[in-house]
């Protein structure tokens, strides 16, 4: 394998290997993947990414190829990460979200990578985020990720997309479904796909009332619109809006949504760094053990072993 | 925080034959196995398969073939994976391929071939055994 400065020079020039090589890096979280993530962070953030997700079966692979089609027609770029779910059992995965996009594959415009979710919640991988930011910096103008199946809480999307799309199909509930929390407060644009099914106005309806249910006057209304993934119909009108969201976001919201991000982003990372310094710590002093152990034995719960640790490494301030 | 680096395998279905039976039952077992199986669908051209090869960073290509075309189709894909620096990937296939064929298919960089009859087990073992070590 080459050094990881050239995996993301590589990235940067838009190299097909080197991005494959870089998402495996990311997907390994080994020592070198965080040097990729600084190498290629400054030429990010120039893509349109867009989340869609949806109930298991509701088209969102095969929506995905005709939207690709259809961005390439408009001569944009393409990169795709398509999550499946990891078993939690074996911890082997079978991704088969690509077929429905097989005829793209040879498409030197269009870059589509599997990823399976290794066990993370949420509708996504924890290598997500970061290998958006890969295809992002390998120049495409537009990254699509597909979450996994998804049910009803799987929102982590929308910390990876500016745009979420949440698709459904006719017959999987009714306007009680629709009032739920969750993956219905995420959608930027609502789809319901397979709208050649004879249900199909029923279902855009319930998401419509759902939506004046809505007593908050918001800047952006989601809208609902009609797909038939199948032949395409609707699918010029889906990147129409899609389009349009963006143009709002960045009149708008940008700073103030990019903002969040980047605070959401530094608090994870703040996270992950101060837990694994402390952890190797306690591995190296040979505590670890002493501590698993009293939390076994239930004489400390773990938040307040964390809040004796974090006050010794940082004084009582914390 | 390292994860364990997984095994991640290309189930691919050249040539014009629909049958996937095979090929699925194939990618089930290394599923259950721990591994990522990645899967083409059918009627795939050698291109497409080593785009694919390369995109998704696979350690493992499993051809599966039950049309008879292998001869024609197999050197194409090993040349393709060749020209585009995928050789440190692991090569196996399996379906309908002619005894008198292996030896030809063997020597071509396919590493081994495994017919009708084959306990998956025997697969699964075959590529922890096999498969290269990522650096």
């Amino acid at each position: 394998m080459p050094k990881i400065q050239e995996i993301a020079r590589g990235v940067l020039a838009g190299d097909r290997r080197s991005i494959a090589r870089a998402i495996t890096t990311i997907e390994d979280n080994t020592a070198e993947a965080q040097e990729l993530i600084a190498s290629i962070f400054p030429r990010t953030g120039n893509a349109h990414v867009i989340g869609l997700t949806g109930p298991p079966g509701s088209g969102k692979s095969t929506l995905i190829d005709k939207i690709i089609r259809e961005y390439r027609q408009r001569g944009k770029t393409v990169g795709v990460i398509a999550v499946d779910p990891t078993s939690p059992f074996t911890g082997g995965a079978f991704l088969g979200d690509r077929i429905r996009m097989q005829e793209l594959s040879t498409d030197q415009g269009v870059f589509i990578r599997s990823m399976a979710t290794r066990s993370y919640l949420g509708g996504i991988a924890k290598a997500t985020k970061n290998a958006a930011k890969v295809l992002d910096a390998a120049g495409k103008d537009i990254v699509i990720v597909e979450t996994v199946g998804a049910g009803q809480s799987e929102v982590e999307i929308i910390k990876v997309a500016q745009t979420t799309v949440v698709i459904f199909a006719p017959g999987l509930g009714d306007e009680i479904q629709a009032i739920k929390a969750g993956i219905m407060e995420i959608a930027d644009i609502f789809v319901v796909n397979k709208a050649d099914r004879a249900n199909a106005n029923k279902a855009v309806m319930d998401i419509q009332a759902m939506l004046q249910l809505n007593n908050k006057e918001k800047m952006w209304k989601p809208p609902v619109l009609k797909t038939t993934a199948l032949t395409g119909e609707g699918v010029p009108q889906l990147i129409e809006k899609i389009g349009e969201h963006r143009l709002f976001l960045e009149k708008r919201l940008e700073r103030k949504r990019s903002g969040e991000k980047a605070e959401a982003e530094l608090v994870e990372a703040i996270k992950e760094k101060v837990a694994s310094s402390i952890i190797e710590e306690l591995k190296r002093e040979g505590k670890l053990e002493e501590f698993l152990q009293k939390i076994l034995e239930k004489k400390m719960d773990p938040a307040s072993i964390a809040e004796k640790l974090l006050n010794k490494k940082f004084g009582k301030q914390v | 925080m390292q994860n364990r680096k997984k095994i991640r395998v290309l189930i691919a279905k050249p040539g014009l034959d629909s049958h996937d039976r095979g090929a699925k039952i194939i990618a089930r077992a290394l599923r259950d196995a721990g591994m990522e199986v990645i899967y083409t669908g059918l009627k795939q051209t050698p291109e497409q398969i080593v785009e694919t090869a390369l995109q998704e960073d696979v350690d493992v290509i499993g051809l599966s073939i039950l049309s008879g075309a292998h001869k024609t189709l197999f050197p194409i894909i090993i040349d393709l994976l060749k020209q585009k620096g995928l050789t440190d990937v692991l090569v196996v296939a399996g379906g309908i391929i002619p005894e008198e064929d292996i030896p030809g298919m063997k020597k071509l960089g396919i590493k081994e071939i495994f017919g009708p009859g084959t306990r998956t087990d025997k697969i699964v073992q075959f590529v922890f055994e096999n498969v290269p070590k990522r650096t």
